[in-house]
């Protein structure tokens, strides 16, 4: 794995902070160094997230700064148009095609935008249904890591092993299966 | 070869102290410090407790000091102010076994109420500062700041910021070095601060401070990194590791104390650069006390004092190179009370009757988001109880139209005091304690009215009903917050009385529960009268189909169900 940004983003209580911690272990057992940076607070109910994860030889700062990122990891549509400014030129976008409506969307001051699919340039993955498919909603962030597991190349055993011992005993099983499907539908 | 882990800034710190032999950790809950505590419970070996606030936390702190033993206490920047009074005095009676303090602080205002700097607390009270820039140096400082503290008989404060508490890096672990209790000696003239005594120490506190001063010259952690003659950066914590990345070129003086400061140690620093700037976020600490000495600095000229700062900031200010870019312009996405919020029925209620509210620091300051838009002045933890015996000696009409609401750990920490005072001064107020078991935005931590300490074994689980009762309310009543009508029958009672009434709105916060969902669903009754929207749930969605819920999201708390008339939503059911 040469040197790699990602910021994932999503809607507080998504998951994104397992997302990240599952990529900082798969890429310490690589022999990378790895900064991570969380929010936990106020955010993590329900509001806009933002956790970052660099990858590489030697990391100075742990965020990553507007234009820097290689890959944004979304688990929700709009958020993922929200931060495309951290993209870097060249850079890849996989989102979840999900839609949470914001606050301001529910007590109608504001609406939900139309056409996120083409500023991002690409479809995003059905990660609800495939969750719902693997057993409950909350796995969608196991079919969003099988996603990005292949979409990276990424060593699918090893990272698969760094996202099943990183959560309860009991869901393990709903976990594989979502990122079964993740890692087929990417 | 030594182990090496990806920890948490916060539990680096935790590591740091175990490391160092500590004995006794004592904390109230706080982002973004709350995790040095809950790591640290997490050892055999360190007695931990969450205490009641962050005053009774450093005094706790200071005794198990004074009687020998390592301590660290730890606290968000706000916790500090509550627990000054103890500081400001421990400064003067020095320690016995090593006393630091971490305290996180939070620019960008990501979990607080205010952005303040604990540097400036600090030179108030004249206490050292250590600042790490990330999880090795945080459990390295740690360590270190306990030797200080034995060294030069002072608590040390270990300055923590969101980002290098809630970063995760490399660190080598080490073993814990086995400290022995020390000996106590009852030493008057140290520990009884009384006027005579004082005077004394506080001589002894100026001298300790120039000393320090004089010897962070030659420091470690005070390093100079020879760059270009051209540029220069003197920087501390987490915005050293911006200036490494944005200015690779430069000579960069690193300071891992940042009070008091090692004055010649920057003075050579800032006469081998053409242009020596200050890169601190908050306020210009540094560079005020570098300026006071006469060390030409540039600093807040180019630098904002709000906010945290990046990578592309530094470069921005320092080389005015790169715009910034630009969001796209979307629906903002603020935190909303979770789907099956206890706290909704109580919001619900209070919008619903229109009434203004006087709030507390905790999840329950959301009900201030549209559309509940329930809450009308939040200060400080405890607050809302003293802002409504102030509403209503300020307006004999206010007791009728305005309540206090509070949760219960906060109103553990410093609500109880505020309530005494309206019982005493015969004030007319509606308090709502807002029982969800537990201290909830910090991530779920015990206390005292949970019945459980730190390491989960059961204790004297504190009546908050009693409490009310001792203080001497006669009319306190328990609700299920879950129960709309029950609630607001409650509420109109309270209001009417001319005297002080206690509400406490009962029902577990729902992110305890854990459990799994299938979710709720909205049936073709539905005649989109919209009236469950007036609840701010997150799972309830108003969209093109018409009223649909979020099965992601629905918790099944049945709040949608008892507002309809309709009897449009069904299903749900425990996975």
């Amino acid at each position: 794995m040469k040197s790699l940004d990602i910021l994932i983003v999503g809607v507080g209580g998504q998951g994104t902070l397992l997302a990240s911690r599952v990529l900082g272990k798969y890429a310490l057992a690589e022999g990378h160094d790895v900064k991570l940076s969380e929010v936990h607070g106020m955010a993590q109910r329900g509001g806009s997230v933002m956790t970052y994860v660099r990858i590489g030889e030697k990391i100075a700062s742990p965020i990553i700064d507007e234009g820097g990122a290689d890959l944004i990891l979304a688990f929700e549509k709009l958020e993922a148009l929200r931060y495309l400014h951290y993209l870097k030129k060249g850079g890849a976008v996989l989102y979840s095609a999900q839609e949470i409506m914001p606050m301001p969307v529910v007590t109608g001051a504001a609406k939900y935008p139309a056409g996120i699919e083409d500023v991002l340039g690409c479809a995003g993955i059905d990660a609800l249904s495939l969750a719902l498919q693997a057993g409950n909603a909350k796995a969608a962030n196991a079919v969003m890591l099988g996603a990005l597991c292949r979409r990276l190349g990424l060593d699918r055993a090893k990272f698969e092993e760094a996202l099943l011992t990183s959560i309860p005993q009991k869901t393990v099983e709903m976990n594989k299966k979502a990122f079964a499907l993740g890692y087929a539908a990417a | 070869m030594a182990e090496k882990k990806l920890l948490l800034g916060d539990f680096a710190v935790a590591r740091g102290a175990w490391e160092a032999g500590v004995r006794v950790a004592t904390a109230y809950p706080g982002t973004p410090s709350t995790e040095i505590t809950e790591e640290l419970a997490r050892y055999d070996d360190v007695y931990s407790e969450w205490s009641p606030n962050e005053k009774v936390a450093l005094e706790a702190g200071i005794g198990a000091s004074i009687r020998g033993a390592r301590t660290i206490v730890s606290m968000k920047h706000v916790g500090l102010n509550v627990a000054c009074d103890p500081l400001f005095t421990a400064a003067y009676t020095g320690v016995n076994g090593g006393l630091v303090i971490a305290v996180a602080d939070d620019p960008s205002v990501f979990s607080s109420q205010n952005e303040q700097d604990t540097r400036l607390t600090a030179v108030s009270a004249q206490v050292p500062v250590l600042e790490p820039s990330d999880s090795e140096e945080s459990k390295e400082f740690a360590k270190l700041a306990f030797a200080l503290s034995e060294k030069y008989d002072t608590p040390v404060i270990l300055r923590m910021t969101t980002r290098v508490a809630h970063s995760q890096s490399l660190v080598t672990l080490g073993a814990r070095e086995n400290v022995p209790l020390r000996p106590y000696e009852k030493n008057i003239a140290k520990y009884v601060m009384m006027p005579a005594n004082a005077r004394v120490r506080h001589t002894v506190v100026e001298a300790r401070m120039e000393k320090l001063s004089e010897d962070a010259n030659g420091f470690s952690i005070n390093r100079i990194e020879e760059g270009s003659k051209e540029l220069g950066i003197i920087c501390a914590g987490g915005v050293y590791e911006y200036v490494k990345e944005a200015l690779p070129e430069a000579s960069v003086l690193k300071l891992g104390m940042v009070h008091p400061l090692p004055y010649k140690l920057i003075e050579t620093f800032a006469k081998g650069v053409k242009r020596c700037i200050v890169a601190e976020e908050l306020a210009p600490h540094l560079e005020t006390q570098i300026k006071a000495h006469g060390i030409a600095v540039e600093g807040k000229n180019i630098f904002p004092r709000c906010g945290e700062f990046s990578a592309n900031l530094i470069r921005r200010c320092v080389l005015g190179r790169g715009e910034e870019a630009k969001c796209a312009d979307v629906p903002a996405r603020p935190p909303v009370l979770c789907s099956g919020c206890p706290h909704r029925g109580v919001f619900y209620t209070l919008s619903k009757l229109k009434l203004t509210v006087l709030g507390d620091i905790g999840c329950y300051t959301l009900g201030a988001v549209p559309p509940l838009s329930a809450m009308d002045a939040v200060i400080c933890m405890g607050a809302s109880v003293g802002m409504a015996v102030g509403f209503d000696k300020a307006d004999p009409e206010a007791h009728k139209h305005t309540v206090a609401v509070i949760g219960d750990s906060t109103f553990i920490h410093s609500g109880i005091t505020g309530l005494i005072d309206a019982v005493y001064n015969k004030a007319r107020i509606t308090l709502l304690i807002l029982d969800n078991r537990t201290t909830g935005m910090t991530g779920h931590q015990e206390h005292p009215a949970t019945g459980k300490t730190i390491k989960k074994e059961p204790t004297h689980e504190l009546d908050l009903a009693a409490v009310c009762r001792a203080a001497g309310v006669e009319d306190v009543v328990t609700v299920d917050p879950g129960d709309l009508a029950a609630t607001e029958a409650a509420v109109k009672a309270a209001l009417a009385n001319e005297g002080v009434s206690v509400i406490i709105a009962k029902r577990p916060c729902v992110l305890l529960t854990k459990k799994l969902y299938s979710g709720f669903k909205v049936n073709d009754r539905c005649k989109k009268c919209r009236a469950c929207l007036k609840l701010g749930c997150p799972a309830i969605v108003n969209g093109e189909k018409g009223i649909t819920i979020d099965v992601s999201l629905c918790t099944e708390c049945g709040l949608c169900k008892s507002v309809c008339k309709f009897g449009a939503i069904e299903g749900g059911g425990e996975q």
